[in-house]
């Protein structure tokens, strides 16, 4: 698996990133060296081992569902780059892609 | 003034000295050594006048467990209505609305926090030369690299900035800088320290941790900040116990393990020979030592970058330019305001990161990776568990290299990932381990040797690291 310029362009999107061209194009050696170097695990037989996502083999942790006090709306806003007294504020959400 | 926290409390209980001498101390060496660039905040008025509170305490005789130890705490965990920069312009202006559950505790305890340290950028790096603040420089040679991405936490230690320091440890980022700059670090179980407060960088390894100049101290931290919090449901529900109870016990008849895999031709040999005359001592002492297996240690470092990355891609998808952080002023719509304020607000390690994790979970390559990698992680974490059947503890090197020169591994991240080698392991089995000074080598820069424990094995761990710092030959 070899990761191309158009693929790294496509990742980018994903991510919500953008680069340069010249960054595209160093992104795109550095990706595929490291992923190259990740290949190796190829090497491992893991049909029959079940992916482990937490170390503790915890499974979910209920409580009991009240109340508890909150941030109020002030302190929510507080690190707004731009706000109202009650919202965040954002560029136009309409007739964007 | 680089002392333990034990000679401080007798001297303050003996009435030599105060909390508000000591803190002031530190305070003076951090001013002195601010071409070092540890600190990224220094809380003076609130430590001196904490100080103060605490000497009364000290005189009515109310003083909590940690009364007089200075705190330095990495600046990816929260302190109220105090900035948590990470490192990043991302956050660079951002106010904490909460203390993390360790600061609460620390609080409580009556330690004196002095400020924050500097890291890599969320966390992500080797050497703490990816802070948009600056690089931190090693005490001893300037141009060298004081190890990361805790490298703030482990120079103020070093150099008696504090008495202690908090890091996080997400694949090394305690024990490798602690290795460096010749200090204890701790990386606790996953799960044994509430994660409550500290910034998400791959919340399936992250944990937090201390940095001291002795074993004891760093035991005496872990009592402190350790245990279930309602706040952090992966906390473990394992009751804490008493860290110093068995800390000077026998070591006799313990079974050490090296594992082979940790002692290949990419290991310095100076360090080789550091943790030869460990063995030593422990042989002398009554320690059977032996040799043992990891034969999946070589897939670590491919395992963990794919992991964390994935989870790091995921993590840090919250910064978005809308509710906090860093916003563009170039937006012209919303997916601009996102595309923008992420790419001039994260750094290029942080970046190149979230293109790797966001790569291993694209659809395609989600199976091939993200599925194949936590497969991996559970033969490691296994072969961990197996092996500690047959012997109590491990000890390795802490890292191939001693501290290396800033810039020489910028150039090449899969080099710089590669210098994890023998720390990632540690956090994808969830087991805690220790970074312990064992001399230097012939440049004059500390090795560190690491022991590796069975999760929640901290008494044992802190046990043998005690005995070993204390019969130092090198």
């Amino acid at each position: 698996m070899s990761v191309t310029l158009k693929d790294v362009e496509y990742i980018a999107e994903l991510a919500r990133l953008e680069f340069s061209d010249e960054e595209k194009k160093m992104l795109t050696s550095e990706l595929n060296q490291i992923l190259e170097y990740m290949e190796q695990l190829n090497q491992v037989k893991t049909d029959t081992i079940e992916p482990l996502s937490h170390v503790l083999d915890l499974s979910n942790v209920f409580r009991e569902d009240l109340v508890q006090p909150g941030i109020s709306t002030e302190e929510a806003l507080k690190n707004a780059p731009s706000a109202t007294e009650e919202f965040f504020r954002v560029p136009k959400v309409l007739g964007e892609k | 003034m680089v002392q333990t926290y034990d000679r401080l409390r007798t001297a303050l209980e003996q009435g030599t000295t105060t909390c508000e001498a000591i803190t002031q101390n530190y305070l003076s060496t951090i001013y002195e050594k601010q071409h070092l660039n540890a600190f990224l905040a220094v809380y003076e008025d609130y430590a001196l006048n904490t100080a103060r509170s605490i000497d009364e305490k000290m005189k009515r005789g109310t003083a909590g467990p940690l009364a007089g130890m200075v705190v330095a705490v990495k600046d990816n965990i929260c302190i109220k209505d105090r900035t948590v920069t990470c490192g990043s312009r991302m956050l660079e202006h951002f106010v904490s609305l909460y203390d993390a559950t360790v600061i609460q505790k620390l609080k409580d305890a009556d330690a004196i926090i002095i400020g924050k340290t500097n890291l890599d950028e969320f966390a992500m790096g080797s050497s703490s030369e990816n802070s948009a603040f600056g690089r931190v420089k090693h005490p001893l040679k300037n141009e060298y690299v004081p190890g990361g991405s805790s490298g703030g936490s482990a120079v103020a230690v070093a150099t008696g900035m504090s008495t202690t320091a908090l890091g996080s440890d997400t694949g090394g980022s305690i024990r490798q800088p602690a290795a460096f700059c010749g200090v204890v670090g701790l990386k606790p179980t996953y799960g044994r320290v509430s994660r409550f407060g500290l910034v998400a960088y791959a919340s399936s390894f992250d944990v937090i941790g201390p940095l001291g100049n002795c074993v004891i101290d760093v035991a005496r931290v872990l009592q402190v900040i350790a245990g279930h919090d309602e706040k952090d449901s992966t906390s473990a529900y394992v009751p804490v116990p008493e860290y110093l109870i068995d800390i000077h016990k026998d070591i006799t008849g313990l079974r050490v393990g090296l594992p082979k895999e940790y002692f290949d031709e990419s290991l310095n040999s100076e360090i080789r020979s550091a943790i030869e005359s460990a063995v030593n001592v422990l042989e002398r002492n009554g320690v059977i030592v032996q040799e043992v297996s990891l034969p999946h240690t070589k897939y670590a470092i491919a395992t963990y970058y794919i992991l964390v990355t994935a989870e790091a891609s995921s993590n840090l998808a919250r910064y978005d330019g809308a509710r906090y952080g860093y916003r563009s002023q170039n937006a012209t719509d919303l997916y601009s305001l996102y595309v923008k304020s992420r790419s001039e607000g994260f750094g290029e390690e942080v970046k190149r990161r979230i293109m790797l994790g966001t790569y291993v979970l694209s659809a395609g390559y989600y199976d091939a990776y993200y599925r194949k990698g936590q497969k991996v992680r559970r033969l490691i974490r296994d072969e961990f568990q197996q092996v500690f059947q047959e012997i109590d503890c491990l000890l390795t090197p802490t890292s191939p290299t001693t501290a290396f020169k800033a810039g020489e591994k910028l150039k090449n991240p899969l080099e710089m990932y590669l210098s994890d080698i023998y720390t990632t392991s540690a956090n994808l089995a969830g087991i805690p381990g220790i970074s312990i000074p064992w001399g230097v080598d012939t440049n004059g820069m500390p090795i560190g040797v690491q022991l590796l424990a069975p999760q929640f094995g901290e008494p044992l761990l802190l046990r043998i690291a005690h005995f070993l710092e204390s019969h130092r030959t090198m």
